[in-house]
């Protein structure tokens, strides 16, 4: 089964996270990716640009209209996400615990199955 | 040879061919590699160059030696002086059909099922690491870990190459039979994604439990999982729209029925129930049977299915049996009946929101005339599946009441 984890950030809790903190989140995504990889697992994981950078599309009367972003007024952001393949949401919840994410107050670790999907796997 | 023959005639040496080396070499681990790469060595030659005299002794000799390289450089990697490894290209292939033992291996109890179906599909089936990866809708290097993590997992529990003997044995069966059958679920309905069919993982389950079946043509466990798959199978074409959309069995087009598998999985079924000992796939195979038997979903015999999952419920009680007796009871006893069935499902943790506990209950309002219950049931129920073409049913069946009401 396969199931997306997304993590929700929030740039103002990760500011304030001391350097050795940040490091300890750079290393823990690291060992996760090296687990999944092992436990042929993974599918495929992304991190995304501040959202500060993101830009907002829309098409009006045939034109399109592009603001900048992000499109949600939200404390909390998409960050990144890892696609998986694993036996059942039990044990997606279990790997989604071993994220560091999951031990910060004001982060989000989010697991949905996936219902749909296309495209080259090989990425 | 036709390529579909040229894979046919792979798909069956495979482990016969890696049960040989096994017993030969020792190390199942090292041992599938190199016979997964001869298979992919004669997948590109043979086409090419033709078959050759000896299929089995080519394939022999190309694993023996991608084998002995590969011991050669796990050698030289450790830096051993001394490594006598001599070369042995076979002559004498023995004769006894390992594959038998190689699927009994690759159904380790340690392994999780995705790992036991991957394993079994590569080591038995013949398919290539990338086929069973497309199949599974993953990549490939993800498919390849997951197998070569299972391999390791198979040697760490330190399993000899034979078969189980005694009480291990017969559970070891029931393990093997039910991966042939999560095998030929995965083909016959996609639990996730817009494809129902994998028609590659049917045909590929249905020809390894038919070898299970020649081996062991007394068990009535396994006469009864094969004649559940064809006559299961059977119903194919008359399962989806041209567009891809779910039809139910009481709506099916039964012409599109395929008769030659449905005679077959019959005469199965009744080999099978002839036997001292009844178990499940008997009994599905037994209610598919029914369903087979009846020209009209009118004349389908529910008393005899109501009957069948009642003895199903009472030798191997799960939910999901009681779900589908409350269906037949409805059709016996009424919409009414087959509601107060399902209630007692709602205490049920495994049940909880399940989709199919909310469509069945659906189905049973919408008899009894509660068409807002029915609506509302129909429409959570689409919300909790994770199959699309099941989901566009349910909205469906919904948009049908709502426009009616």
């Amino acid at each position: 089964m396969k199931f997306l984890i997304s993590l929700h950030i929030n740039p103002a809790v990760l500011d304030a996270l001391t350097e050795e903190e940040k490091a300890a989140i750079g290393d823990g995504h690291g060992k996760f990716i090296e687990e999944l990889k092992r436990s042929g697992e993974l599918i495929l994981t992304q991190a995304l640009v501040d959202p500060s950078q993101a830009a907002v599309v829309s098409v009006r009367n045939g034109q399109p209209v592009v603001t900048d972003g992000p499109f949600l007024e939200s404390k909390e952001y998409l960050g990144g996400f890892y696609l998986i393949d694993c036996e059942n949401k039990e044990r997606a919840i279990e790997l989604a615990t071993q994220i560091p994410d999951t031990r910060i107050e004001g982060l989000g670790v989010e697991v949905r199955q996936v219902m749909f999907a296309d495209g080259q796997l090989e990425a | 040879m036709t390529a579909p023959a040229i894979e046919g005639l792979l798909r069956e040496l495979t482990p016969q061919v890696l049960g040989a080396l096994v017993r030969r070499h020792g190390q199942f681990e090292g041992c599938e590699d190199a016979v997964q790469e001869a298979v992919l060595a004669a997948t590109v030659q043979w086409p090419a160059e033709g078959v050759p005299d000896n299929p089995r002794g080519w394939l022999m000799t190309v694993a023996s030696r991608r084998l002995i390289d590969q011991m050669r450089s796990d050698h030289a990697r450790r830096e051993r002086e001394s490594a006598t490894v001599t070369e042995v290209v076979p002559e004498d292939i023995p004769d006894t059909d390992d594959t038998f033992v190689v699927l009994f291996l690759c159904c380790h109890p340690t392994l999780t099922a995705a790992s036991q179906i991957a394993l079994t599909l590569r080591a038995v089936g013949g398919l290539t690491t990338a086929e069973i990866a497309r199949a599974f809708l993953v990549p490939e290097a993800t498919m390849g870990a997951r197998i070569s993590r299972a391999k390791q997992r198979i040697k760490a529990a330190g399993s000899s190459f034979s078969l189980p003997v005694g009480a291990e044995r017969e559970e070891r069966l029931r393990v093997v039979l039910h991966v042939l059958y999560l095998i030929f679920n995965e083909g016959y309905t996609a639990s996730s994604g817009s494809e129902l069919h994998r028609a590659d993982l049917a045909h590929e389950a249905i020809r390894l439990t038919r070898m299970v079946h020649a081996q062991l043509p007394e068990d009535g466990e396994v006469t009864g999982l094969l004649a559940l798959m064809l006559l299961t199978d059977a119903r194919r074409e008359a399962r989806t729209t041209a567009a891809g959309g779910l039809v139910p069995l009481d709506e099916q087009d039964r012409t599109k029925w395929d008769r030659g598998l449905i005679d077959e999985g019959m005469e199965l079924v009744k080999a099978s129930l002839a036997g001292p000992a009844l178990g499940p796939y008997q009994l599905q195979a037994a209610i598919a049977a029914t369903h087979a038997d009846a020209a009209t979903a009118e004349e389908t015999n529910w008393p005899q299915v109501h009957a069948l999952y009642l003895i199903l419920e009472r030798i191997a009680p799960n939910p999901m049996v009681t779900l589908n007796r409350a269906i037949a009871l409805a059709e016996t006893e009424g919409p009414s009946a087959g509601l107060a069935l399902l209630s007692t499902l709602d205490g049920d943790e495994r049940m909880a929101g399940h989709h199919r506990l909310l469509s069945v209950r659906a189905h049973l309002l919408e008899k009894t005339g509660d068409m807002a219950g029915a609506y509302e049931h129909y429409r959570r129920a689409a919300k909790a599946t994770a199959s699309i073409a099941e989901q566009r049913y349910l909205e469906s069946r919904a948009g049908r009441l709502s426009s009616s009401g």
